[in-house]
């Protein structure tokens, strides 16, 4: 992580539900599993969870229904509040916050993009996009201009004045992506934004949300049940089980190296030449000789593998996106994960 | 077996039940067969220990009205009432009052009718606007007619308005909504009479007592109507205005009301028909309108130009429930850019126009503006002479008296003889044994200990008498009414119109059925009994036949496919799955049956609505009071043990 200040700073988060959670979990406090919590009558929906978002940075919260990773990110905009612990946005302890100042934050930096899109249903398109800088009383005209520019970035020109009846799904959820937009906020909350599409049409949005990200350069918190998804697109994936986060690395390091058995079992499947990069198996140089052409960092094993059953080096230099020299990788470990373990 | 075994371990830990329940009905039975041997306290309350209830609620009231001064507070509403009132009257019937301005012409309210039913669902819906108002003018009733509707014009606004708040408030607080629940319940269930009476105390006789009556009465489904849409907002929604930054006023104006808006609606569309039924009632309380013109026809056995009035209230009912519905389910539409502001906004701009240019038009032709007497198309009195002519057919006076004499002196008086004979004691007791059968001994206290509040107050023959009424007609109806759903509901063809005919049916205001049952059957208990029984029939039918098609599909076709006949399906498949729904239908025919024979005190009835009705013409207040809470505590016995009953089955078949 870079040296600066975390945008989100979560420390020891605890979100129970039941009948008063917070004396209990003062009382009990940690050490007590999900069951035994359960036990007591309550629901641990967050576990002591800490984790830090970094500028520009995007999170991928992955985990399977019911594993809290919903309530967290919740907990992240408040629209939860939570049991114990600590989170920070912007150095600002948001459960400090009154109604009022909550409200200024969310209209200044904050969007957030829905699984069914919560969408008003009586509000055209436009009115939809315009309806957070509707609530902050910006005039007539200037919400009319900045909702058409995001509602032309999300390419659904021509449909201002439909309905969101009138709308296929992912046509809705467009439109859900303009509205969390609208206020050009700093972080972006995504729960799973694209779980109710069928699968070529959440490929399709994939890619368009890939494109926004790279233009608009946002610190970025996405929900996802899709291993596959959060593989694609995350900088680093936390992965949640029963409210807790069994591990938070990026995709390579949780591909190469699962923490817990639990999460060996998402990265079993999955082909890991694909998603681990030239940069994720850079050893220090110490010691090798470092020859000839260098290989990019941010290339995939699958996309190097042709050069790698070719080549003779015993190990490659590899270059980052500055073009210096990150370190080296050995051919074998990249052979290894290309056609698996000898 | 899997919804056997279920069903045995849900309720094992109150297995008693059926045991304690049949002990006390055993018992019932076992005083009732002893009764000349009961102390004479068990078979009647002695008159000595009758409080007088009466009287105290009496002082109750005078204090709230005299002492604390509630007559000011109430005065000052009448006031607003009265202005408002006085405006929709000069405009519908030109009632001389500020602003001076009205009566609008015939022709034009009913283009405009049109043009709403047009705008809301097409041609079919202009029509019937057109027809009934284009009718109401030609039979010479336009007059009034609009003194009925100017008092609905300001009821059912204030109605939803005051709803609206109430039910925000309910949402809001769940303390208040705790608080608010039995009193809706109570309301529900009070007879008409009983918002008479005070209507008329604390605000003044004439239009506004009776508007008074109308919003109180209209009010509740609203209520409850918007609490329940607010609750239902999806949280997505609700988690999106928050992430907009919307603060508490913006949430509630722009994310909460527009999203529950079908279930507000609804509650609109119920304002809008309880309105009318009540207001047609106000007549008992002197108000003017067709309620009126109809009680004084029927009173001089007038009664093709009842009929005639009748099919102007079912038209008006009918006219309004269907707009309103559709109002329910419009969705907006977009338009494409640049459509000009005229198309966009063609309907209001239309309406305007026509009302205009009819207005205009009326000058010329005086007789757009008003039918006069002797215009009118009226055939209310050759209507009479027919009804007569058919009535006294030799065939038809042979049936109808056959029947009616066959009634009274074999079924219905014997009958009523038994249910006064039996003791108080028994009849407690086995309303506590049918409480405790469904939902164990706090069901049975709160069931037996309404019946046992009806006999303290000393009313408990006139109760007994009503719910002898009650009963007869209500069984009757069951005879006719689940048959009849049954057949419709397997029937996929006849099953929408008949659901169609029973809407449309629910719709009438009560007193409606009065007429069919005095032309057959005159001044007897058998009319009591008939017309209690078309109202009634009504919901039992409609929810025999939504209960039986709610089966699942699924359930039916593995019916089927066990190789069940068509009679095996219906009596292990459909009917055991429907009947929780049934017994809804039965609730709602009783509670029907109840606000109905209140009404039949017109006829002439012993029972609690005769004395209800007596008291109007005072101002006993207390014991209008009490009688009203009679005919409510009784209608909630049954209410709560039926209810009770069918939400359990529904959970133990994981029906939701």
């Amino acid at each position: 992580m870079p040296a600066q200040d975390p945008v989100i700073r979560c420390r020891n988060v605890w979100k129970l539900f039941g009948h008063s959670p917070k004396n209990y979990l003062e009382t009990a406090k940690g050490g007590r599993s999900f069951d035994e919590i359960r036990q007591d009558g309550y629901i641990a929906a967050v576990r002591d969870v800490s984790v830090d978002v970094g500028k520009g940075e995007m999170l991928v919260i992955m985990g399977l229904s019911g594993s809290g990773k919903s309530t967290l990110v919740r907990c992240m905009s408040r629209l939860v509040d939570i049991t114990g612990g600590e989170i920070a946005v912007d150095g600002t302890d948001i459960m400090k916050l009154d109604e009022r100042e909550l409200i200024q934050l969310r209209r200044r930096k904050m969007g957030m993009v829905f699984q069914s899109f919560g969408l008003l249903p009586h509000r055209t398109v436009l009115e939809n996009v315009a309806f957070p800088l509707e609530m902050r009383g910006q005039d007539r005209h200037d919400r009319r201009e900045r909702a058409l520019e995001v509602i032309k970035l999300v390419g659904l020109e021509g449909r201002e004045e439909y309905y969101p009846r009138e709308l296929s799904g992912g046509q809705q959820q467009r439109v859900g992506i303009a509205r969390s937009l609208a206020i050009e906020p700093d972080i972006w909350f995504l729960d799973e934004p694209f779980s109710a599409l069928d699968p070529l049409i959440r490929r399709e949005m994939q890619d368009e949300f890939l494109r926004l990200r790279g233009m608009l350069g946002k610190t970025i918190v996405f929900i996802t049940h899709d291993f596959d998804e959060a593989l694609r697109l995350a900088d680093r994936i936390a992965i949640m089980k029963d409210g807790a986060i069994e591990q938070c690395d990026t995709p390579d390091k949780i591909v190469l190296k699962p923490a817990t058995p639990y999460v060996a079992k998402f990265t079993e499947d999955v082909e890991k030449s694909r998603v681990v990069h030239a940069g994720g198996l850079v050893v220090p140089v110490n010691g090798y000789a470092l020859e000839g052409a260098p290989v990019d960092a941010g290339a995939t094993i699958l996309q190097l593998a042709r050069q790698l059953v070719n080549d003779t080096r015993e190990v490659l230099p590899v270059q980052g996106k500055d073009g210096a020299i990150m370190g080296a990788m050995k051919r074998q470990d990249a052979l290894d994960i290309l056609l698996g373990p000898v | 077996m899997a919804v056997a075994d279920f069903s045995s371990t849900t309720t094992s830990g109150r297995g008693f039940r059926p045991g304690l329940s049949a002990m006390l009905l055993g018992l019932a039975v076992f005083l009732a067969v002893l009764k000349p041997f009961l102390p004479a306290f068990a078979v009647r309350l002695p008159d000595a220990a009758v409080l007088p209830y009466d009287v105290w609620f009496q002082s109750l009231f005078d204090f709230l009205k005299d002492d604390l001064g509630l007559i000011y507070v109430t005065r000052t509403i009448s006031a607003g009432l009265e202005w408002l009132l006085d405006i929709t009257a000069n405009l519908f019937y030109g009632k001389h009052r500020w602003p001076y301005i009205g009566p609008m012409p015939w022709a034009a309210v009913a283009a405009v009718v049109a043009i709403i039913g047009y705008a809301l669902k097409g041609w079919k819906m202009a029509l019937l606007g057109a027809v009934t108002f284009v009718w109401v003018a030609l039979v010479g009733q336009w007059e009034i007619a609009m003194q009925t509707m100017s008092v609905i014009a300001v009821a059912a606004p204030v109605a939803v308005f005051v709803g609206l708040v109430l039910g925000i408030f309910a949402w809001k607080f769940p303390r208040f909504e705790a608080f608010l629940a039995p009193v809706l319940a109570i309301f529900q269930t009070l007879p008409f009479f009983t918002y008479l009476l005070p209507a008329v105390i604390f605000f003044k006789v004439g239009p506004t007592a009776g508007c008074v009556a109308t919003i109180l009465y209209a009010m509740p489904p609203m209520v409850l109507m918007s609490t329940l849409g607010l609750k239902k907002v999806r949280s997505e929604v609700v988690e999106a205005g928050h992430m907009s930054g919307s603060t508490r006023w913006q949430m509630l104006r722009h994310v909460y009301i527009p999203s529950a808006r079908t279930e507000i609606l609804v509650g609109v569309n119920q304002v809008i028909m309880l309105s009318l039924a009540m207001v047609v009632l106000t007549a008992f309380i002197g108000m003017p309108g067709l309620g009126a013109k109809l009680l004084s026809l029927m009173n001089s056995l007038k009664l093709g130009r009842s009929f005639e009035i009748g099919v102007t209230i079912v038209l008006i009912a009918v006219t309004m429930d269907r707009m309103s519905k559709a109002w329910v389910v419009t969705q907006p539409v977009h338009y494409e850019r640049g459509t000009p502001w005229w198309i966009r906004h063609r309907y209001p701009l239309l309406a305007v126009g026509a009302f205009i240019g009819i207005t205009v038009l009326a000058q010329a032709f005086p007789i757009l503006a008003e039918i006069k007497r002797g215009q009118d198309l009226s055939i209310g009195s050759e209507i009479d002479s027919v009804i007569t002519a058919i009535l006294s057919n030799d065939v038809v006076t042979g049936v109808t008296g056959w029947l009616r004499g066959f009634l009274v002196t074999s079924v219905l008086i014997p009958f009523r003889n038994a249910l006064l004979w039996l003791p108080t004691i028994s009849i407690l007791l086995a309303c506590a044994a049918a409480g405790c059968a469904v939902g164990g001994w706090r069901s049975a206290a709160l069931a037996s200990g309404f019946l046992a509040i009806v006999a303290a107050t000393g009313w408990w023959d006139r109760a007994v008498i009503t719910l002898y009424s009650v009963i007869s007609a209500v069984c009757v109806a069951a005879l006719v009414g689940l048959p009849l759903g049954v057949l419709a509901a397997l029937k996929r063809r006849w099953s929408d119109p008949i659901l169609i005919a029973c809407d449309t049916a629910q719709t009438f205001p009560s007193f409606v059925y009065l007429i069919p049952a005095i032309m057959l059957f005159g001044v007897s208990d058998v009319s009591v009994v008939f017309a209690i029984f078309i109202f009634a029939t009504v919901p039992l039918m409609r929810y025999t036949i939504e209960g039986i098609r709610a089966v699942p599909e699924e359930v039916a076709e593995a019916a089927d496919m066990s190789g069940a006949t068509r009679m095996q399906k219906l009596f292990k498949v459909q009917l055991p799955l429907a009947l929780p729904t049934m017994v809804i239908g039965v609730n709602q025919a009783i509670m029907f049956a109840f606000f109905m024979v209140i009404i039949a005190a017109f006829i002439g009835t012993q029972d609690l609505g005769q004395e209800l009705q007596k008291t109007l013409a005072g101002n006993e207040l207390g014991k209008n009071f009490v009688l009203g809470m009679c005919v409510a505590l009784m209608a909630l016995a049954f209410n709560h043990i039926l209810m009770r009953w069918s939400e359990d089955r529904r959970k133990t078949l994981g029906l939701g």
